[in-house]
């Protein structure tokens, strides 16, 4: 299969990528706003973008590297059990529905931009703020790490170095570029360049998604054979199934229901969604947005389709970009390529920008240099965001990277403890702010030290992080770890609000109000357009 | 998620309770594994399992469309309330 570079391949997946970049570096100049140092101007793009974008963006958010490389690389490996991906988006919108809308209204009352903000005025608390800003940035690393994965494999399948026999630089040299690519963009141009890229990148994803779903099982001889060829594999690997046994229906479960409670937490699915217009938009768009579901569950079927096109590869990461170069010609795998590329490179920058943005906010401004400047600020976040894809290499570097969909499960592990306080405090003031903290605290330690102790499955070289399910205690089934964290997290809370509530604790300031959470743009107080991310130093 | 009351009139209404419906039904659904963990009937050749989830992605958006349409009406009915 590694025969040497795809020219034509090559040649069209460059030609894509020179164009992306050309618009990148112009985008620096689109709609230009007043100050070019500002915070706001780069990491917000200056917040003129309206509905249309911001949409744009959120569908980033939803299709990148996660969607195109890793959930069919899991059905290609483990079958059923990689098809959880499905559920955890239908589970998403319920949940957007109901709690979404009343974080846009608070955070449009009192000017909030990122979760830590609406933290700290809900439960006066700057230590919960600091717990959950952490965390984002955290959390965000692993995902920007299976971004990096994404482009990588794509590079590698192209014939541009990788392998397993060469030295660590031509092995290497895929996810050096990746990164390069990625660090340079970001820096140059802030958010202006993944929002106008976005266009790009969700049309040429569209096309390849409509050739891939109906020409690949066309020519593969229909689903039957498709199924029945994926069905030998398994049985004869004694791995993996096409339906989930009843011994990994926990697993099953507590995946999707994790992965649901976890996306929005993330600090740049927060940011897109504080951008919309009005908090209906929010509830409109949730009923569209499930054609997103659908595309993924047809995208994840692609794994099935390797196997009985008979791809062969020992790292799963490279069974549809594998496929791809087997199927289509060499022209359309070119263009296919660039989607799946530049549909890693645009959510791990719009990533990267929000946690770096989060660092300035919740962290610089409030805790290191209350009095920064805004070029101060500008230059923290440039530098944070590059920090924070420093972080995301090494996640790449040191944990397995043929089950990258554990990248984005163990950032969700992390994230899925920042809940409690956020959607908690949307609905009730009744957990205290320090019970929210050791919960939180419960949370982190327990997911990290479990996931710890995942040895790899496939890799017996690695012996922690390989894998995000466990027992779970009490219960006996496997889980995913996050998950089980969570309810410790939520458990730990509940019980020290009662001892604290019976000791007199002090209850922090709470600077909201109950019609805060339910106010519309129109009614008084509510700024449509949220002040700049520096702004909120009043309180 | 706890949904504490904040000084609001009837909280829960016939309306409200069929949005809850909606908006709980696609956790049942999908969480119960078991009921879905099966290849027949396979629907063109695709088993159960797959072509199941999927009709849920169409199944939870009328149920999303559903909970959006009574809670705008709910809310029109409300306007000048508490909310």
């Amino acid at each position: 299969m590694k025969d040497g570079v795809n020219g034509v391949a090559l040649g069209v997946f460059i030609f894509f990528f020179l164009a992306v970049t050309v618009m990148g570096f112009l985008a620096a100049r689109w709609r230009k706003a007043e100050s070019e140092a500002s915070l706001d101007e780069w990491g917000l793009g200056g917040r003129s973008f309206g509905t249309w974008i911001t949409w744009f963006l959120l569908g980033g958010d939803l299709y990148t590297a996660y969607t195109f490389v890793a959930v069919p690389a899991a059905i290609y490996a483990a079958g059923a059990a990689g098809f959880f991906a499905v559920p955890y988006t239908i589970l998403v919108y319920p949940l957007i529905f109901t709690f979404l809308p009343r974080l846009w209204s608070v955070s449009h009352r009192h000017g909030y931009v990122t979760t830590s903000d609406f933290v700290r005025g809900r439960f006066g608390s700057k230590g919960l703020s600091l717990a959950v800003a952490v965390t984002g940035i955290l959390a965000t690393m692993p995902y920007i790490a299976l971004q990096l994965v994404g482009i990588q494999a794509v590079l590698d399948v192209m014939g541009i170095g990788g392998g397993t026999d060469s030295n660590w630089f031509v092995k290497d040299l895929p996810l050096l570029i990746a990164f390069g690519v990625l660090a340079a963009y970001t820096y140059s141009s802030g958010l202006r360049a993944p929002a106008l890229i976005a266009f790009v990148k969700d049309a040429l994803i569209y096309i390849v998604i409509a050739v891939a779903i109906i020409y690949i099982p066309i020519k593969l001889g229909g689903f039957d054979d498709i199924f029945s060829a994926a069905n030998d594999k398994f049985t004869k690997a004694g791995a993996g199934a096409i339906v989930s046994p009843p011994a990994a229906q926990w697993t099953y479960a507590t995946l999707a229901l994790g992965s649901a409670l976890a996306l929005f937490m993330y600090p740049h699915s927060i940011t897109a969604t504080l951008s919309s217009k009005s908090r209906e938009v929010i509830r409109r768009n949730t009923t569209i947005l499930p054609l997103y579901s659908l595309m993924l569950g047809l995208l994840a079927l692609l794994g099935f389709m390797a196997i009985k096109s008979g791809v062969d590869v020992t790292n799963p990461q490279l069974a549809i970009p594998q496929l791809f170069e087997d199927m289509f010609p060499s022209w359309f795998a070119g263009v296919a390529f660039a989607a799946i590329g530049i549909g890693a490179l645009v959510p791990a920058a719009i990533m990267s920008i929000a946690a770096a943005n989060l660092f300035t906010r919740n962290i610089y401004k409030d805790f290191i240099k209350p009095d920064a400047t805004p070029e101060q600020e500008t230059k923290v976040s440039k530098l944070v965001s590059l920090l924070v894809k420093v972080g995301a290499l090494v996640f790449v570097l040191t944990m397995d990277k043929t089950v990258a969909i554990n990248f984005q499960l163990l950032g969700g592990i992390w994230i899925l403890q920042t809940f409690p306080a956020l959607v908690g405090g949307l609905f009730t003031r009744w957990f205290h702010r320090w019970a929210l903290l050791a919960g939180w605290a419960t949370g982190m330690i327990y997911g990290t030290i479990a996931a710890y102790d995942v040895a790899s499955p496939t890799n017996p070289g690695q012996k922690h992080f390989g894998g995000s399910n466990a027992e779970i205690p009490g219960i006996g089934e496997i889980g995913y770890i996050g998950l089980t964290a969570f309810v410790l997290n939520v458990l730990v809370t509940v019980v020290l609000t009662f001892v604290l509530k019976a000791l007199k604790a002090p209850e922090g300031v709470d600077e909201t109000n109950p019609r805060d959470y339910t106010a519309d743009a129109g009614d008084p107080g509510v700024e449509v357009e949220l002040p700049p991310a520096t702004a909120g130093a009043s309180h | 998620m706890s949904e504490v009351p904040e000084a609001r009139p009837p909280l829960v209404t016939p309306v409200r309770v069929v949005i809850a419906v909606c908006l709980i039904a696609p956790f049942v659904a999908m969480l119960w594994v078991g009921s879905y963990a099966k290849t027949d009937p396979a629907f063109i050749g695709i088993p159960f399992f797959y072509w199941y989830q999927m009709l849920w992605v169409l199944i939870s958006t009328a149920l999303t469309m559903t909970a959006y349409k009574l809670w705008q009406r709910d809310q029109r009915g409300r306007r000048g309330g508490a909310e």
